[in-house]
This record gives structure tokens, sequence and C-alpha cells, in this order.
């Protein structure tokens, strides 16, 4: 509010200022109107009725016997029921909601018979795609963040073999695009560790990990640079008077620099777990089902582009927005002085 | 206490600059040492040479039995028994004024938080800012901040004292109550070294003054000496420029 009134006090009439916010919606309109009208151009018929069911829809459930037999009891406790079978060689019992029942006590059943049917939500392609790119986002900035942190105190160490593997990995990493990356995280370090963990008798790591891997490695690289930069940005008499105290490198480095390196960053370190969010939309490649990947199977399913597209692109923001958002807070709170 | 004998420091970068010549000085305990010469005369290399903060080249510098230019000293133990106040006063801006008194009593001393606690609100009381305790340092005026920088060293309880013009940075009417707290801790008996130009502490609570003019000691005397007759063209020269 205060900023808007800010920027009208830069007008000298208030009518300009609002003309000019007219002009802005008017543009907008215009954009998404001659969208529209491209559309109905080609044809497209528009059926976001349809994009529901990629969040939730209502799946049949079917219980099915095993056995052959009969049905032995029927007992009804509350919204539970519970069916027994007494066929040859024993009984067996199925858990089903009441009122879904589809049989009857002493009815006679053959293996695969139909017992029970009912309906249960379930998650569509887009909120599982969604739940994926989630996870993929979180695990891999907590390793980003890690990687980063142990990347960004070796790079201003002048240990050299630490500061030299730092500088490699980072030109390695800054040098080759993402896509090649993870490429080579699943079919080629991946097949080497699968083949190894098969060895000693391990059971292997799915996509998911090198996923992860690829993108954790990827983001490390940025943020050893930002987390570089934070500590330098830090002046050379913080660390002066805290080892003038007697603290050692390490000490002044924990309580001192990191801290006050740690509020500086935060902005760059904010964009870049956005981008990795948004670079997690390249994992579709190794197969794994991440939201861009989720929305490309609703698109064949449902031959439905255009609504699945864009509902996928808003989800992106829905999860780009929130960090953004929480990031600012996080900043608010930090600058304390 | 410290004893220093024939150091030399010459800097390399950006260019070659020897800041420190052949110096020699020998300070006894419970003795206040103004350092005084023109800017580029090499004295606050001289301080910073004394708990290593930059290192001598060659020579030997003792600090009560410790050889600080020795790689086996523990260089941190050392300097928590050498106290240092910086002219920019470089407190912690993340910490509260509190936090910054108490810090590195835990983390170098290891004291207990209320052994530290009590330590901290005895030297806010000391330096006269117990109502700001809770304080951030960006918040306080250079005065201040300076005192709460002594405070700040002075709660390692060090042995010496070394200050790198501590009232350099500060207004003119701020000076005053920084000096006051140093004349207090000169007074107590502590050992201290000060850079600087305050002729008046000077003459005041120095028990020697060190001139050094081109990184090499011209003249050391009571401050009645130094003031009323010097000897070197060099020193008489440089306190007709101040006065």
């Amino acid at each position: 509010m205060l900023k808007k009134s800010k920027n009208r006090r830069q007008f000298n009439r208030p009518t300009a200022y609002y003309i000019w916010v007219g002009v802005f919606f008017l543009f907008l309109s215009i954009l998404i109107g001659s969208f529209y009208y491209a559309s109905q151009k080609i044809e497209y018929i528009w059926r976001w009725n349809r994009l529901p069911i990629y969040f939730v829809y209502k799946d049949d459930i079917e219980i099915t016997s095993e056995i052959d037999g009969e049905v032995e009891a029927i007992v009804v406790k509350e919204k539970e029921a519970t069916i027994t079978i007494k066929g040859m060689g024993g009984s067996e019992s199925y858990q089903v909601p009441a009122g879904s029942i589809g049989v009857e006590e002493s009815d006679l059943i053959m293996p695969g018979d139909t017992l029970a049917v009912y309906q249960k939500w379930k998650p569509g392609l887009l909120i599982i795609g969604l739940w994926f790119t989630l996870k993929l986002s979180v695990i891999a900035t907590i390793f980003g963040i890690i990687i980063g942190t142990i990347g960004g105190l070796s790079r201003v160490s002048s240990n050299p073999a630490l500061k030299w593997f730092t500088i490699a990995y980072i030109e390695l990493i800054r040098g080759s695009p993402l896509m090649v990356q993870i490429l080579i995280w699943y079919f080629v370090l991946g097949t080497l560790i699968n083949d190894l963990l098969a060895t000693y008798g391990f059971g292997r790591l799915s996509a998911f990990w090198y996923g992860v891997a690829s993108l954790s490695c990827f983001a490390g690289a940025y943020v050893t640079e930002i987390v570089r930069a934070g500590i330098q940005s830090i002046h050379r008499t913080q660390t002066e008077a805290a080892r003038s105290l007697g603290m050692s490198y390490s000490q002044a480095m924990l309580h001192i620099i990191l801290p006050q390196a740690m509020r500086r960053i935060l902005p760059p370190l904010a964009g870049q777990f956005i981008s990795l969010i948004k670079d997690s939309s390249l994992l579709g490649i190794i197969a794994i089902r991440e939201l861009t990947k989720a929305a490309r199977e609703a698109v064949t399913a449902s031959l439905q582009p255009f609504e699945i597209y864009l509902a996928a692109a808003a989800l992106y923001l829905v999860l780009t927005f929130t960090l953004s958002m929480y990031v600012q807070r996080l900043e608010r709170k930090m600058a304390i002085v | 206490m410290i004893d220093v004998r024939n150091i030399y420091k010459t800097f390399t970068q950006p260019h070659e600059v020897k800041a420190l010549v052949d110096v020699s000085t020998k300070i006894e305990p419970g003795e206040v040492i103004v350092v005084c010469g023109p800017s580029g005369s090499g004295k606050s290399t001289y301080l910073r040479c004394l708990n290593r903060l930059e290192t001598a080249d060659s020579g030997q510098i003792i600090i009560d039995g410790i050889d600080v230019l020795d790689p086996k000293t523990n260089i941190n133990q050392l300097r928590a028994e050498v106290g240092m106040v910086f002219q920019s006063f470089n407190l912690f801006p993340h910490k509260t004024v509190f936090n910054n008194i108490m810090l590195a009593q835990q983390v170098v001393r290891k004291r207990s938080k209320q052994k530290a606690q009590d330590k901290t609100m005895e030297l806010l009381e000391k330096v006269g800012i117990t109502d700001k305790s809770e304080v951030f340092p960006d918040n306080l005026s250079g005065g201040q901040q300076q005192r709460v920088a002594i405070a700040r060293a002075l709660a390692m309880d060090p042995k010496v004292m070394l200050f790198d013009e501590p009232t350099s940075a500060l207004d003119p009417e701020m000076i005053g109550e920084v000096l006051d707290v140093m004349k207090t801790l000169a007074r107590e008996g502590m050992t201290m070294v000060v850079v600087s130009h305050e002729m008046g502490f000077a003459r005041e609570v120095a028990d020697r003054v060190i001139f050094m003019d081109k990184g090499a000691v011209v003249e050391v005397g009571t401050p009645e000496h130094f003031f009323t007759h010097p000897t070197h063209e060099r020193t008489k020269l440089f306190l007709s420029q101040i006065f």
C-alpha cells in the first residue's frame, strides 16, 4: 500500500496514474483475449471441466475372492463389514466398507468373483506429478545447501587440494548442460553404481535418487559460488576481531562470518532454489513422473493440451511463489539490524 | 611483559613497503605506552605484530614468556591474553551488545553461561552502557561502540591491552568518554600499548611515549621528556605539526 502511494506521488495528476493502471489491465485483457480468439480460430474446444479428474478422481475398487467356497458369514460393524468365505482348505475374511457388499450369505463363490465394489478418492496425474516435483525439490535443496556450504568453505580455504577440487567441480557443473548431467547420472553413473550395489548384494537405487543427485550437484555448484561470495562480502575486519579474541578459524567462521553471510546470501539463494524447482522438469527424461512428465501423460490421455499445460504452469507457479514468499518473510525476520 | 627484539616486516602487496625496520621495545608489566608517529610510520603494523595479526618477517617477540613468532605457539591461547581494540570498533553486527561480550567468553574461555553473564554485566557497568545491553551495535554511537569493544576485549581477562587508534574514527565530543575508560584501565594497572595521536592522553597517563617514523623507532621517553625537550629533529617537526 505504502509503495503504491509513493509511486502515485510521482504523478502530478492522480488521474494520469489511474489511466496507466487502466492501460496495464487493458493490455492484459487484450493478450488473454487474443489468445482465446486464436484458439477459437483453430476450433480448439476448451474443456476445463475435464481438468479436475487430473487432480483428484473417484476410482472403483473391487474386492475379489481368492478362493472358491461359500459365503459363511457377513458381519456388519458400524461402517465396516467382514465377509468370511469358507472353502475346502479353510476360510478367508475380507474387510470391506458396509453398503458396498455385493454378495449374500450362503452364495457360492469362485476365485475372482466380486465380493464388493466401492469408490475411493485418488490423486490424479497432476497431483502425483506435483508431489514428486515437491519431493525432488525439497530433498535436492537440502543436499544443495549442504554441498554449497561445504563447497563455499573449501573454496575460500587456503588448502590447495580443497580449493582446486572445488574450482574443478564448479567449472565442470557450470560448463555442461543440466540435461546432459541428468543423462550421465542415470545412464552412466547409475549403471555403474547399481551394478556395484548388485555385486555386493544391495538393492538398486531408483531413478528418483539419480534425479535428486543430479539436481543437488547442479544446484550445489551454484550455491558454492553464492556462499563464497557471501563469505567474502563480510569484511576481513570481522575475522580479525574474532581472531584477536582468541577464536580459531573455524570458531570465527561458525559464530561470526557464516551467520552474517547467511543473511546476505538469502536472496540469491532463493533464486537458485526457484531455478531448481523449474529445472526438475527435465527429470522426465529419466522416467521420473514429476509434474511435467505427468502433464504430458495427462495430455496423451485427454487430448486437452491447452488446459493441462496451463494448469501445470500454474502449479509450478504455486511452488515457486510460495518459496519466494517464504524467503521474503525469512529475510524480514533476519533483518534485525 | 612485552619484549620485542629486532623485528622486520616488509609488505610486498601491492608494492614493496618496508613497514618495520629493526624495531626493538621492552615494555614492563603495568606500563602504559603510547605509540605515535606520522601516518605510514609503521605504528599500527608494530601493534598488529604483537598479537600476530601480522606476522613479523624476522626478529623475536616475547609476551609474558611466550614466543609469539614460534609456529608451535598456540596463537589462539596467546590472543586470548592480549586484548585488542580497533579503530573501526569491529563489533559483531549480528549480535546484541550483551552477546558481543558474551560470545568469546563462552567459546574461547569456556566459561559457564552464568559466569559469563556476571562478567558481562560487570564490564557493561564499568564502561557505562548497562542500559544498552540488548541493543544491536549499529544503533549505538561511535563512542558507545568503542566502549563495548573495550568491554569485549576485557571480558577475556587479558594481561595486555592493545589499542589501534581507538579514537580516530570518533566524533570529537565522543573521544572523552572512550579516553576516560582507558584512563580507568591504566590506573588499575593494566599493561597497555596505545597507538594514538591523543597527546593529552599521552601526557596524562602514559609512562613512556614511543615515536616512530618510516618503520623505525626514532625516540623513546617519558611524556615529560617527549613533549618538552625532544632530541630528534623528526620528533620536533612532528610535534610542531600536531600542536
